[in-house]
């Protein structure tokens, strides 16, 4: 079992500050497909390890028009071309009593594109990763503040990680 | 005159892993306190009670209830109506303090969001029992159904189903989104097989990666920019129910900024109560504070007196209107068969609120209980006055009538609130009361500032 590949080198770090700075050495060193792990949203953290994903934020927008624009579309051949009913002397087309219905359901697209997309883009449900094999691992749900390398040769990244701080460096096998 | 600085909202000497092991030990080491069990067992027995009384009354018919012409929405809607408002301050809790970024909603927000979640599933029954054969609720979507019908769009009955169906999906999406990454916490550190199994699936694999939480965060900004339109819209369309109608005492522009104002004070109430309840039933006095009570009891103040302008403005519209059946709703309300409804409304809902300009009212968990109470009864009052007075005696005084509820409405009423209760109490045993990251993410918040404000004087 020891003779596979390990997946990656998991360190932990002391502080969140520790572990922002040495995100932003291995990324100068020279280290790609990092992970760091944290257990909060810790400010800056993201944009240290280079992420830029638009999905979810444009994507809702995107989502909520057309979402809403269906809606509209739907009412109005209902009323219009396929079931055309006189209510009150009122126009077949009465669009202003189309908008309630307009706006909800252009809230359900933008809801459910924001939910699923962030279901989507970050792989779950994935109920198995190698990370968590690491004994240490459930402190990134309470104090813990991972970084995880996918390194060439382990023995330099271990270097790298003792360097930068880290209290504990352990092989995450697959 | 100097105020005394405010104690802090967190307890000093909290850390990422001590608030943690708090929150998480109630649901995985704690057993149930008594109080908890007692509230239990009665709670499950009314809920018992409900699914009976729902039996009976779909096996007879809706005629069981004290719903007939003309007072013909009854209680299902007056209750409809004052569920979805307590469901609204939850919505509202989590998502505008959120966007304005108040340190004070971190640990409320949680108990706020489940909140919301089981009243709206209580609104959501009564319309369904309303409509007498529940099994044909489908007929308000559209299909492709072979009868070649469409739901009527220029309904508000329709709107309602889209605007309830929505709000269910919003909150239920909400709140997942808010427990994701606390069911990951429990998933690290449940002990036995099936909690691990259990929470594992709840988590969908959540690893707390950076990159996890940098699209969460773009996600819950979104769910919140639109939560707010989403109470706003709700309320407003189930005003809009009486509003659109041309019945003396439900034809009022105002009705949608009432109705949202009365949704958010009696959520409020809600909230205030139920932090409360838990705050002393699981000890948790440290992370919901008496600044946090202090809070609530000012939103419920700001949202009773715009309930209370709210009255005001729809005396004088009727008044001012110089119709004679606007006017007669009034004096009817004043002094007809439901006179005590609308006066012990005003006690509850404009005098006793009063209270809460006094801060040492504010701050005491008991009086605030008893606020958060007679604030509920006040709005439920509010709620059944409208629905009764206004249609009992409309513009055709041959068919002018006086309604009561039956037995059968209250059976149901006390089972929705059991159920209600039912659901909340499960729920605080299942997962986490407070919201664990969003704690340790203000934890973090709180450190940041201190450090940066320490050379500052």
């Amino acid at each position: 079992m020891t003779e596979s590949a390990p997946y990656g080198l998991l360190g932990r770090f002391e502080s969140p500050e520790a572990l922002i700075a040495a995100v932003r050495a291995a990324r100068a060193a020279g280290y790609r497909h990092l992970d760091a792990y944290a257990p909060f949203p810790l400010p800056g953290l993201a944009e240290a390890l280079g992420f830029r994903d638009r999905w979810i934020g444009r994507g809702a927008l995107l989502s909520g028009v057309l979402a809403a624009a269906g809606a509209l579309f739907m009412q109005w051949y209902s009323a219009v071309i396929d079931y055309p009913y006189v209510v009150g002397g009122k126009p077949l087309a009465s669009w202003p009593a189309f908008l309630p219905i307009t706006f909800e359901v252009g809230i359900l697209g933008v809801v459910l594109w924001a939910l699923i997309t962030l279901l989507v883009r970050n792989g779950l449900p994935k109920l198995y990763h190698p990370v968590f094999n690491d004994p240490e691992f459930d402190r990134a749900s309470g104090d813990g503040f991972f970084l995880l390398l996918r390194p060439d040769k382990i023995p330099d990244a271990k270097v790298f990680l003792q360097e930068h701080g880290a209290l504990a460096v352990r092989e995450v096998q697959p | 005159m100097s105020r005394k600085t405010p104690e802090p909202l967190l307890p000093a000497g909290l850390t990422h892993s001590s608030v943690t092991d708090q929150i998480t030990g109630l649901v995985t080491k704690t057993r149930a306190p008594v109080s908890w069990k007692l509230a239990f067992v009665l709670s499950a027995a009314l809920t018992l009670l409900l699914l009976a009384s729902l039996g009976y009354v779909f096996a007879t018919g809706v005629g069981l209830f004290g719903i007939n012409i003309p007072v013909a929405w009854g209680f299902p809607i007056a209750n409809t109506i004052w569920w979805i408002g307590i469901a609204h301050a939850g919505t509202l809790i989590s998502a505008v303090l959120l966007l304005t970024r108040q340190p004070w909603r971190a640990s409320i927000n949680r108990l706020a969001e489940a909140m919301a979640m089981f009243a709206i599933v209580c609104a959501g029954l009564y319309p369904l029992i309303h409509l007498g054969r529940p099994w044909l609720f489908y007929y308000l979507l559209p299909y492709p159904d072979t009868m070649n019908l469409w739901p009527q769009w220029r309904s508000p009955l329709v709107w309602d189903f889209f605007a309830i169906a929505t709000y269910f999906i919003f909150t239920m999406s909400f709140l997942y989104l808010s427990l994701l990454p606390d069911f990951a916490t429990l998933r690290d550190r449940a002990r036995s097989r099936l909690g691990q199994v259990f929470y594992g699936l709840l988590a969908v694999g959540w690893r707390n990666s950076a990159f996890h939480w940098a699209r969460y965060e773009q996600a819950n900004r979104i769910m919140a920019l639109v939560a707010a339109p989403i109470v706003v819209s709700v309320t407003g369309i189930i005003s809009l129910d009486l509003a659109v109608s041309i019945v003396p005492g439900f034809h009022f522009t105002i009705f949608p900024p009432y109705f949202v104002a009365g949704a958010l004070f009696s959520g409020f109430s809600t909230v205030a109560l139920l932090a409360v309840i838990m705050r002393s039933m699981f000890g948790l006095k440290a992370l919901i504070t008496r600044r946090h009570l202090d809070y609530l009891g000012r939103m419920m103040l700001l949202f009773a007196l715009v309930v209370d302008y709210s009255y005001t403005q729809e005396m004088f519209t009727a008044w001012y209107s110089g119709e004679p059946f606007y006017r007669h709703v009034y004096i009817d309300r004043w002094t007809g068969p439901y006179a005590p409804a609308w006066w012990t409304m005003i006690l509850c809902n404009v005098v006793l609120v009063q209270l809460l300009w006094f801060e040492r009212i504010r701050r005491s968990p008991v009086a605030l209980l008893v606020l958060a109470v007679t604030s509920n009864i006040g709005m439920w009052l509010e709620r059944f006055q409208i629905v009764f007075t206004s249609t009992h005696a409309d513009y055709t005084p041959s068919a002018w009538d006086t309604i009561w509820p039956t037995s059968w409405d209250w059976l149901v009423y006390a089972g929705t609130l059991g159920l209600f209760t039912f659901l909340i109490l499960v729920f605080v045993r299942v997962a986490p009361l407070v919201s664990m990251h969003d704690m340790r993410a203000s934890l973090h918040e709180s450190k940041e500032k201190s450090r940066s404000g320490e050379g500052a004087p």
